[in-house]
């Protein structure tokens, strides 16, 4: 295909009606349609899984408030965390490296485009069929509800005796089909780096964002699998008499506490490998030096994922294993502290003697590599396991991983988005926006998080509804729920910029950053085909290269 | 006060220890053995807190003012030495934030790029096998050393040996409420757990089996021991040595339910006399009076006995409560309301507006009813 016949099909695209415009976006396999598509669904229920957040904790401002019952609030909380580990940050993360990966790795699309598709298609569905249970749950008993067994369902609470109604099957169902679908992306992202890096693209001359993405979707495939297993045992359990979980017959609550947590503790790491996938390219671009020791950030990679296979269990500390199993998982735990702090001391290290410019991606990366030191440091306490037997349960533990998955991925997930937004669309956004919504959103992030911790020292355990007054806790939650508004006004500014950008931005070229892979190395945005040239590198930094010829990477590497 | 719970640590209870390798291995080297004194870890956590750490407050076990439910309040053995390890986690990772944190700020304002800059690109590193190996080697030292002090601690309360005078008592967890029974003793009771106080000079723990009817829950105390889940099929053990008398709050810590937050826990710590003679007053039948006979009668023909049982009377129910001994109580609903007639009679009446989503159904009495049964109940004593 020649490039004159592409650019004439292009326009041709541009002058359809609507109608065939978004008949067009539902039938693409271009991998970056795809990817915009996870970003754009993902978003949508970012703000539906916001307002749950914001529902909890306006019920839980004061001690005794009646905002909601204690029925909607076990719905709510289920219903947002649900939403936000496999409708949120999961589709979130595989769009940008639907996007990402083919761009810097110098292909034209993924590997499999149908099955492309196919996986986003089902993922949609399934975030589509959890949120038909606020209607259809109950059928016929009457106005329906949500599933409110909690984001890991603990059994037997699953079980028909204490679930009636679909609420369950739909929690069930709509995890199943989405996993299917995350499985077939990361099939689809595993095939495409391995088999579609341009010439001269050796693995070890990949972009870091390709490798972290790589054993991203090794792990997708190895963390959904027990948990598609375990959901299909569940439904055995409901609908076909098994009694894997039915402890009324014999079935055992803690087998499904280990099927889940090894799915959990993989998908953590399936959640922030693709967050130090952007730092690894945005803090390199904005302190203007190379990444730091590349071979040790792969390696730390790969024994990340490797140790994240068997620390499932420090979320089951409180379940009464035995002294040798529980020191065990401290053991392990303790372990995957290590790699994870070089990737830390990297980081630095690439900011050290470099230029660092403040624009917004930089900014969130800071913010990132700052909170993600707390989050890893309360990990360690958590990894205790007798400072656990306190911990595990309360609030503490809610403001622990609230601080990597807010605090470390969401905040990474804004760089992404300032950083790639240019390149995705062709327009620069604002930067002084850009700049408001940080600091916004790192006020209400610091109030809501770091006050979270207090309680759960003070003896609050989480998922309830209400609780008494005169624990200590009544200053606490309040300050915690004030800093939920500051982050809704954060995110009002960043879809404000973004929008306004959208339309009216100023054209931002192919390469606003002067950045060094491979994807600003093409218009912005990227043609269908990507690369009208394949193109050939000899470096990891292929476009520094092109822009210092005197002094090339691949002198070095 | 806050070392007491590590003396007790017995080193012979580790001997099949997987720790127990690396620690011999450890205490060939003499300076490395320091590690493993738990009066250093505690000196050592306690100066690093004392260094400004907001935590500092809630450390302070003598201001109790803060919460009930302080964590850093301790007042029995596990959750000493439970303490005792959490301040040298805090102390540890406060030192690494300070320093990791210390860098990152310094990276930040040293090296932001300067108006007047030059235009041009900085030195391009791309690595340093010394210094990674460095930052390698280093937490891997840290992570050998928290885990040592760890293990340890896990072993001392997991693998402690129950002395024969040992109080032997079974938890049920129930949605949405605690059932406790006392084997030996013939007590069975709900909701308010009592224990007799602990003399460190010869110690007389209470061992607590936990076991669950429906869901999952979890007993956590956090003055007096971490939490451990209560989970069907599954039973499991934990102990608690408490050494000062009086009432520890705490609550179910394991989602079990749209009643879990009204799930409360409530331990009288009492002195021995006082333990005993509770238990005397316990394990006596009911005593009803002609006065309030109409209301025995209501509460022996209606569904009040399908789930509870007062003890002499035809009620054996299991579902719900043991009322023999109601009135003994200071609360209803599992610690949701204060046990006053009035509170009993809504309680029956309507208990959604105690504790909406409880398994107590409302009774559908008349008023006249009401006060009988309400009457009769508030002479179980």
């Amino acid at each position: 295909m020649s490039t004159d016949s592409i650019a004439t099909f292009n326009v041709d695209m541009a002058s359809r009606p609507l109608v065939a415009k978004l008949h067009e976006w539902v039938t693409t396999v271009d991998h970056k349609r795809l990817g915009l598509l996870y970003i754009v669904y993902s978003f949508i229920f970012l703000l539906i899984a916001g307002i749950e957040a914001t529902v909890i904790r306006i019920q839980l401002i004061r001690p005794h408030n009646n905002f909601v019952s204690p029925d909607v609030f076990n719905r709510m909380f289920t219903m947002h965390g649900t939403t936000m580990i496999f409708f949120v940050v999961m589709p979130m993360l595989f769009g940008f490296a639907n996007y990402l990966v083919p761009l810097m790795i110098g292909a034209r699309d993924m590997a499999f485009p149908r099955l492309n598709a196919f996986s986003f298609w089902l993922t949609a569905f399934g975030g589509i069929l959890l949120y038909f249970s606020f209607l259809g749950a109950n059928g016929l008993y009457g106005a329906g509800n949500a599933p409110d067994v909690g984001w890991f369902a603990y059994a037997p609470l699953t079980s028909k005796t204490f679930s009636l109604g679909h609420s369950t099957d739909f929690w069930t169902l709509s995890l199943l089909v989405s996993g299917f679908g995350s499985i077939g992306t990361a099939i689809n992202i595993i095939a495409t780096i391995l088999c579609m890096r341009c010439p001269g693209m050796t693995l070890g001359k990949m972009p870091l964002l390709a490798w972290l993405n790589l054993i991203m979707a090794v792990l997708v495939i190895l963390a959904i699998s027990p948990l598609s297993a375990a959901q299909i045992m569940l439904l055995v359990d409901r609908y076909l008499g098994g009694h894997f979980f039915d402890t009324q017959a014999g079935g055992s609550a803690v087998m499904w506490m280990h099927f889940f947590w090894i799915f959990g503790h993989p998908e953590v790491y399936v959640l922030v490998l693709p967050a130090f996938a952007f730092a690894s390219e945005i803090i390199p671009v904005f302190s203007r030096k190379a990444i730091f020791g590349y071979p040790v950030m792969v390696a730390a990679t790969v024994c990340i994922a490797f140790i994240a296979m068997s620390v499932w269990a420090h979320h089951m500390f409180t379940v009464g294993m035995s002294a040798n199993a529980n020191t065990f998982f401290v053991l392990s735990t303790m372990a995957i502290a290590v790699p994870t702090g070089i990737k830390i001391f990297n980081w630095l290290a690439t900011m050290w003697g470099g230029k660092i410019h403040f624009k917004t991606p930089m900014l969130f990366s800071i913010a990132f590599l700052f909170q993600f030191l707390i989050a890893g440091l309360t990990g360690i306490m958590l990894s205790a396991a007798p400072f656990n037997w306190h911990l595990g349960n309360s609030y503490f533990v809610v403001a622990h991983f609230h601080y990597v998955i807010v605090g470390a991925i969401l905040f990474m997930t804004f760089a992404a988005f300032y950083y790639w937004f240019p390149k995705m669309f062709g327009k620069m956004y604002i930067e002084t926006l850009g700049k408001l919504h940080f600091w916004l959103f790192l006020i209400g992030f610091h109030l809501t998080f770091d006050f979270m911790h207090i309680p759960g020292l003070l003896g609050m355990p989480r998922r309830i509804y209400t609780y008494e007054p005169g624990r200590g806790w009544d200053t606490l939650n309040l300050i915690v729920t004030i800093g939920v508004f500051f982050q809704a006004a954060a995110i009002v500014v960043f879809v404000a910029n973004l929008l306004w950008s959208y339309f009216r931005g100023e054209t931002a070229g192919s390469d606003p950053w002067d950045a060094w892979t491979l994807e600003w190395s093409t218009s912005s945005p990227p043609p269908v085909y990507n690369f009208a040239v394949i193109p050939e590198v000899r470096s990891r930094r292929p476009l520094w290269d092109r822009k210092h010829p005197e002094d090339p990477d691949w002198k070095y590497e | 006060m806050l070392s007491r719970g590590c003396v007790r640590f017995q080193p012979t209870a580790l001997s099949e220890e997987l720790s127990v390798t690396l620690m011999s291995e450890l205490r060939r080297d003499k300076k490395m053995r320091k590690f493993g004194s738990s009066d250093w870890l505690m000196r050592l956590g306690q100066v690093v807190l004392l260094l400004g750490l907001p935590i500092t407050t809630l450390a302070d076990p003598a201001d109790r003012s803060i919460s009930p439910t302080n964590i850093f309040a301790p007042v029995s053995t596990p959750a000493h030495s439970i303490i005792g390890l959490s301040l040298f986690v805090l102390a540890v990772t406060a030192a690494i934030f300070v320093i990791v944190a210390g860098l990152l700020v310094y990276c930040v304002v040293r090296f932001a790029n300067r108006a007047d800059d030059d235009g041009r690109e900085p030195p391009q590193v791309y690595g340093s096998n010394q210094v990674e190996l460095a930052w390698t080697v280093i937490p891997i030292l840290i992570s050998v050393v928290l885990f040592m002090a760890t293990a340890r601690v896990i072993a001392s309360v997991q693998k402690a040996a129950r002395p024969a005078d040992a109080i032997q008592v079974i938890a049920i967890g129930h949605q949405f409420w605690w059932e406790y029974r006392y084997p030996d003793l013939k007590v069975v009771t709900a909701n308010e757990l009592h224990v007799p106080v602990s003399d460190p000079a010869h110690p007389t723990p209470t061992f607590i089996t936990l076991l669950s009817a429906d869901t999952d829950h979890s007993f956590w105390v956090p003055r007096l021991a971490g939490k451990t889940d209560l989970i069907p099929n599954h039973p499991n053990t934990m102990w608690i040595d408490p050494q000062q008398t009086g009432l520890y709050l705490g609550q179910c810590a394991q989602y079990c339910g749209t009643q879990h937050a009204k799930m409360l826990l409530r331990v009288y710590v009492q002195s021995r006399e006082e333990f005993d003679r509770w238990i005397e007053e316990q394990s006596q039948p009911a005593q009803a009076s002609a006065a309030v006979s109409e209301g025995q009668h209501i509460f022996q023909t209606t569904a009040c006995i399908n789930c509870h049982a007062v003890n002499g009377t035809v009620g054996d129910g299991r579902f719900g409560p043991d009322l023999t001994h109601l009135m003994s109580r200071e609360t209803i609903a599992s610690g949701a309301a204060p046990n006053t007639p009035e509170n009993l009679r809504l309680w029956i009446q309507n208990p959604d507006a105690i504790k909406p989503g409880s398994k107590m159904p409302a009774m559908g009495l008349s008023d006249p009813e009401l006060d009988a049964l309400t009457a009769y109940l508030a002479t179980l004593r």
